[in-house]
């Protein structure tokens, strides 16, 4: 898997479905990355039209999500996928949910960004977003880069700058609360900022669970719900399983 | 290279329990009666019914099998896939001693049958016995051009059952073994020649089982037959587990994926990988195996 050697099956259509759906799929987090970079600027820098555009590009975003299951369901159906094959479709049909959630998460940054951004709501307000807002971006991006490349190593890398994310958003948190502590009247602005914040550590959620569908598919281990410390202690100690060879017992 | 595992081993399986004894008192599942078996699956593991160990085979100077070894599960499916001439027959055929039959052929190494640790490719040990032991199913159906009520008693009465009433009594229990009680049972005395290909494969498989085999070798048991008759042997062959150790030879690699607890790949006559069907078949170690199952060898 680590060559993402796809195109050497004896049956070449077979090939071409699954190069289609790996393409599409990067299609997709092409937009979706354009999508969060659009959202940003809607909420940094008050720019309407860019708010628009992530609204817009949703449904093409909806419409690829849909059909790369369709492509995957087929490729299930007709040519039953197994080892490698197996796990990238499983990938893929994961990761596109996730990338279009992440696509729903820019909508509303960019909703709540260009809809505000002619009130007494000003850009500047939501600075304190710029930096939480860039981690995450590079999340997005170096996963889906991962996901392009097959790079597990890279991979858990990324997953593991989420704690980035949790620590800024904790800390935007504590802000809006003094805000609101402090002054009322900042109550409005400082839910909208909350709203953000948990839109944009969502994405870095969406983000890391990309990274660990690559790991998946590199290696074969499902390692949700598992610690990252112990992740990389066992990608390190068996990156593959034993083939059970000239052995007596029975493997397990 | 011995990989870590929980089974038994040959220094701690005790000396005379057979595989067939399982520790009484185990709790039945959440899911009620239906799933006890599963459950009882999940919660032991199973125990090795037969052990090969360095087993080589030659026709004449050619060496069809190279050094293989493979611990047999006890009442678990066992598949061989591989691409053809890669030896997955020839070893199949080793376990009832069926190349006895040809001239210059020779084993080497051992199969080892537990609990009598009786060697079945051992010089001293009668093919006849053996066969008599070993059930066996072979591509095409082959019944005998009689009744089937005879196909299925002929076994029996070769070991020298002649009481009606018992013979009849083992050809319902395997023709309900085979799950073709319902379908043949009002005609038992009709040329199993007039049976469709799926229903003659599971009198075939009716006879051998008659004779209450402790390993049954299915050599492609389904390329014969179409989907809906191979769907009723596979589905044959997972109830069947209950009771016999099944090891299957098949070409086609979802059959294996489907029906087998363990799977083997071999390819020009060595074994490459063998593991538990589930990780063979989505996290294979070997790139062989991986270029096989997901049909890159070219």
């Amino acid at each position: 898997m680590e060559n993402a050697d796809l195109s050497h099956h004896i049956v070449s259509r077979f090939n071409e479905d699954l190069e289609r759906a790996r393409s599409n799929v990067l299609r997709m987090g092409g937009l979706v990355e354009s999508q969060l970079a659009l959202a940003l600027r809607a909420l940094l820098d008050g720019d309407l039209a860019a708010g628009n555009e992530v609204v817009r590009s949703e449904y093409e975003v909806n419409a690829l999500q849909v059909s790369i299951d369709d492509e995957c369901n087929r490729i299930l159906a007709t040519r039953a996928p197994t080892a490698s094959d197996l796990r990238l479709v499983v990938a893929i049909i994961k990761t596109v949910t996730d990338m279009e959630r992440i696509g729903d998460e820019a909508e509303k940054v960019g909703y709540i960004g260009s809809h505000h951004s002619n009130l007494d709501h000003a850009p500047e307000h939501y600075r304190v977003m710029r930096h939480l807002g860039g981690v995450v971006q590079d999340m997005v991006r170096d996963a889906l880069d991962c996901f392009a490349r097959l790079d597990a190593t890279e991979a858990l890398a990324v997953a593991k700058r989420d704690h980035l994310v949790d620590e800024e958003y904790e800390s935007i948190q504590r802000q809006c609360i003094t805000f609101m502590i402090e002054d009322p009247r900042t109550i409005r602005r400082a839910i909208d900022l909350l709203w953000i914040s948990r839109a944009l550590e969502r994405i870095g959620d969406h983000a890391k669970n990309i990274c660990e569908y690559v790991i998946y598919m590199v290696h074969g281990k499902d390692i949700r719900h598992i610690s990252l410390k112990d992740v990389e202690k066992q990608l390190q100690a068996e990156p593959r399983p034993p083939a059970v060879l000239g052995g007596t017992e029975l493997p397990q | 290279m011995n990989a870590v595992s929980n089974t038994i081993t040959e220094s701690t399986r005790p000396p005379d329990t057979g595989p067939t004894q399982r520790p009484s008192g185990r709790q039945p599942g959440p899911g009620g009666a239906g799933s006890r078996i599963e459950d009882s699956r999940e919660a032991r593991p199973p125990q090795v019914r037969a052990e090969v160990r360095n087993l080589s085979f030659y026709y004449g100077q050619n060496r069809a099998l190279k050094d293989i070894n493979i611990p047999i599960a006890d009442r678990q499916v066992t598949a061989l896939i591989g691409p053809s001439g890669c030896g997955k027959s020839t070893f199949l055929r080793c376990f009832n001693r069926m190349h006895d039959l040809q001239i210059g052929t020779r084993y080497q190494g051992s199969i080892t049958l537990y609990p009598e640790n009786l060697n079945l490719v051992g010089r001293d040990v009668d093919p006849i016995e053996v066969r008599m032991r070993i059930g066996m199913v072979f591509q095409k159906p082959n019944p005998f051009p009689k009744s089937i009520f005879e196909n299925v008693a002929y076994g029996l009465r070769l070991r020298g059952v002649t009481r009606r009433s018992l013979l009849a009594e083992e050809v319902e229990q395997a023709l309900r073994g085979a799950a073709l009680w319902e379908e043949v049972g009002d005609r038992l005395h009709e040329s199993a020649m007039a049976l469709s290909g799926g229903q003659m494969q599971r009198l075939c498989i009716a006879r051998a089982l008659a004779t209450k085999p402790e390993i049954l070798l299915c050599d492609e048991p389904t390329s014969a037959l179409d989907p809906i008759a191979t769907a009723k042997i596979e589905e044959l062959i997972s109830t069947l587990r209950a009771k016999v150790t099944v090891l299957i030879v098949t070409h086609n690699m979802q059959q294996a994926a489907r029906i087998s607890d363990y799977t083997a790949f071999m390819y020009l006559g060595e074994l490459v990988e063998f593991g538990q069907a589930g990780r063979i078949f989505t996290n294979p170690a070997k790139k062989a195996t991986e270029d096989y199952i997901t049909g890159r060898y070219g």
